[in-house]
């Protein structure tokens, strides 16, 4: 097992579809605890991953790798190092979750579990991944089943008021279009790099991201500092329609708003972290040079502060309480975006504990959007009002969530985001402090919102509509406790977090600070 | 040479030319067959036509690895490129008459000359694939062209396909004699019709480059004829949508792929500069002549033009019509590489394209079986009603989209790998062009799926629908290679890689 457990965690959920498929369609929950062995089980390899990884080294443990096709150098390269194992923990978690949070679908259930279990497959290959042919492929898988999760099991085709077309259908196509998009540019740049690095040992070209990052296997147009700032681009745009990042964030209010909850959550909680991380194991230590282009990097803090102060002034006008949680992931994702930008050690560390954080919170709040939009069938924040009365547990699991969510202290996100506030603020490479000290100003922003919000849905008056709103229900809370629980800890007591990461973060840093900027390289 | 000579030359070239001889002697066969059986029996053709095509499988098979050698007097060559055309047209025919077997369109018609004609046309698909010479290659392209106005049209009592037959017979007419043109210029230069003479002609004198020019370009009228290239495309979305569709299937595979045949061997070993190619990964083109560059233009061309025209289409037919121009596009960027990867990714992608392209036609049968229709809103809900058609379909569609885990990913991915290995600016600049179209295809392809899986069919229509176990054998046989080429396509391309460059060997 010790040598296999990253393939397995990846490929049981595949393994699930196949036990899925010759069920006859009729036994609707046989599918659904299928789906619940197989993510559980999934989910405790990753608990067993998290207690054996060793947190003293900035090795790539757990590494498994075989030939895939010779003749193009292709390997099938698994490892993780103190990146990636948050991530997996988060995707094994949600995914497990939000088994349970599906269980009320009854629409093709077989369908929905069999495309459910493919994205399992391909978001955690993409954060165990380290062949770069590879992740393209797990990154690519992924885009599949969610087209149709969002387009078949999200809210039926609608015209709105102004006769634009709305609804899940809408929202998946635009959904595959950008990711698409960002996708096929990351093709070619992964292509450039294929032909212009050379593997060390057998002087082939390669795919293995590892050589990848070592800057003496560059050679060819990868000595050309444009080329470099061109494919670096080339890189963030195709990752920063993930995140995503202001002006690619479009699809995520439509895609989030219309897929169902569990893949809303899945979305906000897994795949936008998928852009960041796809910067940090990708663009930083592969393009150093680039990443500290001062242009560069001050555009990043910059589009992270739009990102922080936009989402919030977004969400702050959203009448819908899926929309505004949407927004206020743009929003959030922006703190990660800062967070990197300043590259101090400080600051990386928090860009990744915030995005395990925001993981963790925001699938709370989409799960919490679920659960009243099951009961009422609306979001509209004005429609209710008084629902403490009526729900106090459901009152006081949303209550963790928006406090989480506005980074109150106690709660994990407020370190995260503490982190990565100080650490831009803190950066010797840049003068980040004035974007740093407007950013600020998202938190306000934040905390506005979330408390207005939850004054106008639980305080005052109950709605007398809702007299007989049935209080939240125990499959709901057992989706939710366990995040709840992580919240809390991880807002007292980090470290756990904070030691699985920052000693592969802390030497990303030092790797790329030990290269100078492009100016400075001396490279023609 | 005397006479006796070439005649046991001719005579010895005969051991090599077996799989032609055996489809030539199905074809007198056939027509015999069809003389003879009565006519509520035609359908027997469709057997003996596929016992033929059969023996002549076997018969290419022998010629595995047997080396290239020329025959005829170099009028036609048989080497390893041959032999994975070959392959690729036997079984192109032998997936047409399983549908046409299937098709309701064909039911009730006269089928024994439709066989003969498939077989027919098979014959000049591997004169195409395996001519050295301009004649065989004119004659063998003419042969092919008139075999597809026949068959295009075969549905005589339906308008629109006698309609397509006459636009396919009228630009095929047109962009023979502009090719014919373009080939006595050449003749006129280099006094010769022998595509290796050509070669060493050219390199030795320095040909007037205006002339040469001219005469390639005219002659690129026929071929992009043949591959549907834009600005020769007119004819395809007509004919594709008024040809019975097994014929719309064969002919966006078969022909297509026997004009990239002619067109890879003619340019890269008429039109290089010697000494650049052989031990060589890639070579480079007659100086003077940038031909690679205007095939760049014609590949951005075709892919922009019938991608952007398929977004606007409601038949489905006419769409993958459209679509299988843009492919054509994408096909040529392999050829516009001049590297031995170009080559290959060009011939893998003709593979995937075989399988994905005839896929989509399958389930377009099947629908029309279903539905009478082949309008994307008749499709709407039909995943619910059928859903193994529908599901093929998202694989093929996935596939030609060029999505991973299938084939026409790696089949994409090959041909920008081969682009940015040569990696001048121009490949850069088609390969984001290429990207750009893989976004744009995404789209109308999708409407297909939000069709069949988003939308719920109008009026009552709920009911399940019973897809016959034929079709679900067929649609298997291309979906299992689509899905695994897509994860695995080792074997497949080295063996592309290794046979590739044999179009060298005889230069």
């Amino acid at each position: 097992m010790e040598n296999h457990v990253l393939t397995l965690i990846t490929f049981l959920p595949i393994a699930g579809i196949l036990f899925i498929l010759p069920v006859p369609k009729e036994n609707k929950n046989v599918i659904r605890i299928i789906a619940a062995v197989f993510t559980g089980l999934q989910l405790l390899l990753a608990v067993w991953l998290f207690l054996n990884f060793d947190r003293g080294t900035t090795a790539i443990q757990f590494r498994e790798q075989y030939q895939w096709i010779p003749s193009f150098n292709i390997e099938y390269f698994m490892g993780i190092d103190g990146l990636s194992v948050p991530m997996v923990l988060l995707t094994a978690l949600l995914s497990f979750l939000c088994i349970f949070a599906s269980w009320g679908i009854d629409k093709g259930v077989k369908g929905y579990f069999a495309m459910f279990l493919l994205l399992d497959t391909g978001m955690m290959g993409v954060f165990c991944a380290l062949d770069f042919f590879l992740f393209y492929i797990f990154w690519e898988v992924m885009l599949l089943p969610m087209y149709f999760l969002i387009g078949i099991w999200g809210s039926p085709s609608r015209k709105d008021e102004d006769g634009m077309v709305r609804g899940g259908p809408y929202a998946a196509i635009k959904f595959f279009l950008y990711t698409l998009f960002g996708s096929v540019l990351m093709l070619l740049a992964m292509l450039v790099f294929y032909f212009n690095v050379t593997d060390p040992v057998t002087g082939g070209h390669t795919f293995n991201m590892l050589h990848m990052m070592d800057q003496n296997n560059h050679g060819g147009l990868l000595n050309v500092f444009n080329i470099r700032l061109l494919i670096y681009v080339a890189l963030f745009i195709g990752f920063a329609i993930k995140v995503p990042v202001f002006p690619f964030h479009t699809w995520l209010p439509d895609a989030h708003v219309e897929a169902p909850t569990a893949i809303s959550v899945i979305l906000a909680g897994v795949l936008l972290k998928m852009g960041t991380y796809g910067m940090l194991r990708i663009s930083f230590p592969m393009l150093p040079d680039a990443m500290k282009y001062e242009y560069f990097a001050y555009g990043m803090a910059i589009l992270g502060l739009i990102n922080i102060v936009y989402g919030a002034l977004c969400a702050m006008a959203q009448k819908d309480l899926k929309k505004l949680v949407a927004y206020s992931s743009i929003s959030h994702m922006g703190i990660v975006l800062l967070g990197m930008s300043g590259l101090t050690s400080l600051g990386m560390n928090g860009a990744v504990m915030q995005m395990f954080n925001h993981g963790t919170g925001t699938a709370m709040l989409f799960l919490l959007v679920g659960v009243i939009y099951d009961r009422a069938h609306h979001r509209q924040i004005d429609g209710f009002g008084g629902l403490a009365v009526r729900m106090p547990i459901y009152a006081a699991v949303v209550s963790v969530a928006f406090f989480a969510g506005l980074g109150l202290p106690g709660l994990s996100s407020f370190i995260s985001e503490a982190f990565s506030f100080l650490g831009a603020f803190g950066s010797t490479l840049f003068n980040l402090k004035a974007i740093t000290i407007v950013s600020t100003l998202g938190i306000v922003l934040t905390a506005g919102y979330f408390l207005w919000t939850f004054q106008r849905m639980f305080l005052g008056q109950l709605n007398p509509k809702y007299a007989e709103l049935p209080e939240i229900n125990g499959r709901e809370l057992f989706t939710l406790i366990p995040l709840a629980v992580i919240i809390i800890i991880l807002g007292v007591y980090p470290a756990p977090l904070l030691n699985l990461i920052k000693v592969s973060l802390n030497n990303l840093v030092e790797v790329v600070a030990a290269t100078g900027t492009g100016s400075l390289l001396g490279l023609q | 040479m005397d006479y006796s000579t070439i005649i046991q030359h001719n005579i010895g070239s005969l051991s090599y030319f077996v799989p032609e001889l055996i489809l030539t002697g199905v074809i007198l066969v056939l027509i015999i067959a069809d003389l003879l059986l009565k006519s509520e029996r035609s359908a027997w053709t469709s057997v003996i036509a596929l016992a033929g095509l059969l023996a002549a499988f076997v018969a290419v098979l022998g010629q595995y690895q047997m080396g290239s050698r020329t025959i005829f007097s170099d009028m036609l060559v048989v080497d390893p490129f041959a032999f994975f055309f070959k392959i690729l047209f036997l079984a192109s025919s032998v997936f047409a008459i399983f549908l046409s077997i299937g098709s309701v369109e064909l039911s009730g018609r006269p089928v024994g000359e439709y066989f003969t004609l498939i077989v027919a046309l098979t014959l000049g698909m591997f004169l195409m694939a395996s001519a050295t010479n301009l004649l065989t290659i004119f004659i063998s392209i003419e042969m092919v062209s008139v075999v597809s106005f026949i068959l295009a049209t075969y549905l005589k009592t339906r308008r629109r396909s006698s309609e397509a037959g006459l636009k396919y017979a009228i630009y095929g007419a047109f962009s023979s004699g502009l090719m014919l043109y373009g080939m006595s210029l050449i003749y006129g230069l280099t006094g010769t019709f022998n595509i290796y003479e050509i070669s060493r002609i050219l390199n030795s004198t320095s040909p007037e480059p205006l002339t040469l020019f001219i005469a390639v370009l005219l002659m690129l009228a026929g071929f992009g004829y043949k591959i549907s290239a834009v600005p020769f495309h007119f004819w395809a979305p007509d004919v594709y949508e008024g040809a019975p569709t097994p014929i719309t299937a064969l002919l966006s595979v078969g022909p297509k792929a026997a004009g990239f045949a002619v067109l890879l061997r003619f340019f890269n070993v008429s039109l290089i500069e010697s000494g650049t190619n052989g031990d060589s990964e890639a070579w480079f083109a007659l100086s003077g002549l940038n031909w690679p560059q205007l095939l760049a233009m014609i590949s951005a061309a075709t892919m922009t033009l019938g991608n952007l025209i398929a977004i606007m289409q409601n038949n489905v037919k006419r769409l993958l019509a459209y679509s299988s121009i843009a492919h054509a596009g994408y096909a040529l960027m392999g050829v516009v590489v001049l590297s031995e990867l170009g080559v290959s990714a060009t011939l893998f992608y003709l593979t995937v394209y075989y399988l994905m392209n005839l896929g989509a036609f399958l389930v377009v049968i099947i629908n029309q079986d279903l539905l009478r229709s082949e309008s994307i809103n008749d499709y709407k809900g039909l995943a619910w009603r059928a859903p193994i058609p529908a599901v093929a379909m998202g694989v093929f569609l996935f596939s030609l989209t060029g999505l991973p885990p299938t084939g026409g990913f790696v089949g994409k991915f090959y041909l920008f790998a081969s682009l940015v290995q040569r990696g001048e600016s121009f490949h850069y600049f088609l390969a984001v062009i290429g990207i750009i179209n893989s976004v744009i295809s995404l789209y109308y392809y999708a409407r297909i799926l939000k069709a069949m899986f988003f939308e719920s069919s109008e009026g009552q229509t709920t009911s399940k629908i019973a897809v016959s176990p034929y079709y679900v054998v067929l649609l298997s046989v291309l979906v299992i290679p689509t899905l695994v080429l897509g994860v695995y396509w080792r074997w497949l391309f080295d063996f592309l890689r290794n046979h590739s460059a044999s179009i060298f060997n005889m230069l």
